[in-house]
């Protein structure tokens, strides 16, 4: 395999182990203070020792999700050099600011969580909680700004004189329509799988006939909790879409293998076996008018096709091709007023120009076939994504369903009345995870061929490493990230068997000799 | 002054003091690790010396990360060069640096002794292989590392992982190792109590002395180095770019900023006293905390020494001396560092209060009577 091959599947492995820990990260962290909270209010120790059992836990995750994001940061360096010169500009400095401002607060105060129980007073612990969860979420919120920017790259312009893409308006780096509906989402999915992991532990707890208290006062935060998140997660996943409706008609058009451009409003294939050589959808069975109505919010609005999309990608190739021309044009004579004004004219499209080096490296000479064939790299891999979403959606009304009935259940206080709804829970533990790292392949297969929709080819991206380097690093990682997941979920699976009473004693539940101001 | 060539002195200086916020916090827990054979005889004082840190090493790592996003953020080209030039050890680094926060949380989760030896270890080198590789890229850096770049600003690295590990840069690595070894023992100094500390107190002094005097002789060595000088390029104030400055080789560079501003040698000076007199607090035992105080301006001393010699260059190539990269010539936009400083005058001051609220929260040292009370919640 070449480096470019190497590099995607060494970031997309280490970006999927990565999203192992965060999601529950970023739910556990508001699960602690939800029940936190409750505990300082009411004052009932169950509901302290709660904090402190599912904290372990929280612990556990904690620090393989801080390990595996180090990787995240370093490799923009070590394996998307060029990337890192061509949009660190703008790129960096989401990644700066979310240390500063919302890691910083995380990690610090995560340390007096743990540490702090003897030291603190209630209300102040339960601050230091609280500041946890929401370093968190900024944490998340920055990442997605960073994120949000490569899928639809606003407030950056390309500057000849530095050869790299420039901040010109860092409010709408900020206020970026698709960074805002995916932090929703992505939290949202966060606080899912949270709710689940609580859910399904406190079902194994209650099925065993151990831990009652802690087990119903568990599930009944989490069920209420997790059914919020769902229908947001759904609610606000759908408001992801109709931004990439906006902005990256490309990847609705393939999530939705949608090949030709159909009168408005569009119908909505919901399975089907989509054909990359045919550029047809086989077996497809369709509803009418469902997909205008849900990328347009219309029955008038018109929802691009593939086969359209390439050709309009075309012209953008032919274009980029004029910017590149210019621009080594302006390198020889750099104030030549007419190719300034070409360069100038078709610089929005030098991404698109730049996809021809995978065929012909000067640009300037490649040939119509070449042209056509770098339009249809602009198609991401449509039955990989037609089927990945199709799944997480499917996974996002169950979560919503079974949410619905766990509540429904706490509300009757009847949670122990339905052993089979208890294995369910139980069952879909991994199924939060599942859905998210589908959903992240939608979100970044789906964004391909580019790190930068429509300004950096992917293939240009990467750093100028012999290939052995990056296998080599590679089978590292995969080699270090196995053992560590089977020690982590070795820790995880005994924490969760031995269950709080191994906690015990904990301070005030056995009587203890020191005074702590907490109680 | 011109306002871009303010802002680029600004962020060489604010890259300066992160590196130095990097070593000094993120350092004692990485010396508190160095020394946990070294120090910890049974197993409950190496649960001592890892719970010193155990609360704050995660607040202390976030100093690394912002170190590297602001590379990233300020000198992307820099970010992009370093970090594929020298992938292997990074790796390297990277493999250490995971190994330590899980090491921290899941050590003491079970009992067996080879378990915790595993742990220990991980530990162990997760402190040492950061401290030398640290030391080693700045070893590195000062002598130039062999890079080009292409006219679409492509950079290609053409040295190995073992060109790294050259005569100039162990050194370097070396003096960085012994100066965060002593900057965890006078950290444990103040955090602990009884055996424990007395070893501390003594091995920092070695670590301290080792510090002094392999400091001396890279400053020697540093004379005779092959150092690099700017002889002319588009400005303070123009586009970062590389292209058409011209950069020559020259013995004893490395030393003219010394000769030009005489002031500057209150860096160097600043590291070794700094170190002699966290020696001597050290062994009178009364002042741990101003002995911690002391490594830290020693840490901050020899960076500062290492980032004076190279001025104006961040990355010297040795291959194509033209392609070196300076702080006029390897920066962000005006505007990207405008919004970093807004960014860093805004948050850096909240993220030190805190700091300080909960170093204060958790003052006092860690005692064995702790450990064994909290024993499932303790590291």
């Amino acid at each position: 395999m070449d480096v470019v091959s190497l590099s995607r599947l060494q970031f997309g492995l280490t970006a999927m182990y990565h999203f192992l820990f965060v999601p529950l990260t970023l739910g556990l962290s508001v699960l602690l203070a939800i029940m936190e909270s409750i505990y300082v209010t009411t004052g009932r120790t169950i509901w302290r020792d709660m904090v402190k059992f599912w904290g372990m836990l929280f612990g556990i995750n904690f620090a393989m999700g801080v390990a595996t994001g180090i990787t995240m940061e370093f490799q923009f360096g070590t394996n998307w050099a060029y990337y890192a010169h061509y949009v660190g500009d703008i790129f960096g400095a989401p990644l700066a600011i979310e240390g500063l401002m919302a890691f910083f607060l995380e990690a610090s105060f995560v340390g007096l969580f743990f540490f702090g129980w003897g030291r603190l007073s209630r209300v102040q612990h339960l601050i230091v909680t609280c500041l946890v969860a929401l370093g968190t979420n900024l944490s998340a919120l920055w990442i997605l700004i960073a994120n949000g920017w490569m899928q639809y790259p606003a407030g950056a312009r390309f500057n000849l004189a530095t050869m790299r893409m420039e901040v010109s308006d860092f409010s709408a780096v900020l206020f970026n329509p698709v960074a805002q509906a995916k932090f929703v989402h992505t939290v949202s999915a966060g606080y899912v799988t949270g709710a689940m992991f609580v859910l399904s532990i406190s079902a194994f707890y209650l099925l065993a006939g151990r831990n009652r208290g802690l087990a119903i006062r568990s599930m009944t935060v989490a069920a209420s909790f997790g059914l919020a998140a769902a229908l947001s997660v759904v609610v606000l996943g759908d408001e992801s879409g109709y931004t990439a409706g906006q902005n990256q008609k490309m990847k609705i058009a393939a999530i939705e293998a949608l090949w030709n451009t159909e009168p408005a409003p569009a119908s909505f294939t919901v399975v089907g076996l989509p054909n990359m050589t045919e550029h047809a959808t086989d077996y497809a069975v369709r509803i009418p008018w469902m997909l205008g109505l849900i990328a347009t919010r219309s029955i008038s609005g018109q929802v691009a096709g593939i086969n359209d999309l390439v050709a309009i990608s075309a012209q953008r190739v032919e274009s980029g091709m004029q910017a590149y021309k210019a621009m080594l044009g302006l390198r020889a004579t750099p104030n030549d007023p007419t190719l300034r004004a070409a360069f100038e004219a078709h610089v929005e499209d030098l991404g698109y120009g730049l996809l021809l080096k995978r065929y012909t490296p000067a640009v300037v000479d490649a040939t119509p076939a070449q042209i056509q064939a770098a339009a249809w790299d602009t198609v991401p891999p449509v039955p990989e994504l037609f089927w990945t979403f199709r799944i997480m959606v499917a996974l996002g009304f169950y979560f919503i369903a079974l949410f619905a009935a766990m509540f429904w259940q706490a509300s009757a206080r009847q949670l122990e009345s339905r052993p089979w709804l208890l294995r369910l829970c139980l069952w879909s533990l991994p199924l939060p995870w599942i859905a998210a790292e589908l959903g992240w392949y939608v979100a970044e297969g789906g964004r391909q061929p580019w790190t930068i929709d429509g300004v950096l080819p992917t293939f240009l991206s990467v750093s100028s490493l012999p290939a052995a380097n990056v296998a080599l690093s590679l089978a590292g990682f995969v080699i270090f990230y196995t053992v560590l997941a089977i020690v982590e979920m070795y820790l995880m699976v005994r924490t969760v068997r031995r269950g709080p009473e191994d906690m015990m004693p904990l301070p005030g539940m056995q009587g203890h000799s020191v005074p702590h101001p907490a109680e | 002054m011109l306002l871009y060539e303010f802002f680029r002195l600004l962020w060489w200086a604010l890259l300066g003091v992160l590196l130095i916020g990097i070593a000094v916090m993120d350092g004692f827990d990485m010396g508190t690790a160095i020394l946990i054979p070294v120090l910890g005889r049974t197993d409950l004082e190496r649960r001592v010396i890892i719970n010193t840190v155990g609360p704050v090493w995660e607040g202390n790592q976030v100093w690394l990360i912002l170190g590297a996003g602001a590379i990233f953020a300020a000198f992307p080209p820099l970010y992009g060069v370093a970090f594929s030039g020298f992938y292997l050890a990074m790796l390297l680094l990277l493999c250490s640096l995971i190994l330590r926060p899980v090491g921290f949380k899941f050590r003491s989760k079970l009992d067996g002794t080879s378990w915790r030896g595993i742990w220990d270890a991980a530990l162990f080198a997760g402190g040492l292989v950061p401290a030398l590789v640290f030391g080693v890229a700045f070893g590195n850096v000062l002598q130039g590392v062999p890079f080009r770049f292409d006219e679409m600003l492509r950079m290609t690295y053409t040295g190995t992982l073992w060109g790294l590990f050259n005569p100039f840069a162990l050194l370097s690595g070396l003096v960085s190792v012994a100066m965060i070894t002593l900057h965890g023992a006078t950290w444990l100094a103040c955090k602990t109590e009884g055996p424990v500390r007395e070893r501390a107190r003594a091995a920092g002094t070695i670590a301290g002395l080792a510090m002094i005097v392999l400091f001396v002789l890279g400053g020697v060595w540093v004379t005779q180095l092959d150092g690099y000088v700017l002889q002319h390029f588009a400005g303070v104030d123009a586009p970062s770019n590389p292209v058409g400055q011209a950069v020559v080789h020259q013995s004893g560079a490395l030393m003219a900023n010394y000769a030009a501003a005489p002031l500057t040698w209150l860096a160097p000076l600043a590291g070794i006293a700094a170190a002699a007199l966290a020696i001597v607090l050290l062994r009178g035992a009364r002042h741990p905390v101003l002995a911690f105080v002391c490594s830290g301006l020693a840490i901050a001393g020899v960076i500062a020494t290492a980032g004076l010699s190279l001025f104006p260059f961040m990355l010297p190539s040795s291959l194509d001396a033209n392609a070196s990269l300076t702080l006029w010539n390897a920066s962000s936009s005006l505007t990207t560092l405008i919004i970093m400083t807004i960014a860093t005058v805004v948050f850096l001051p909240v993220v030190l209060a805190y700091t300080a609220w909960i170093y204060y929260v958790l003052r006092g040292p860690v005692t064995g009577e702790q450990i064994t009370r909290d024993t499932h919640s303790a590291y």
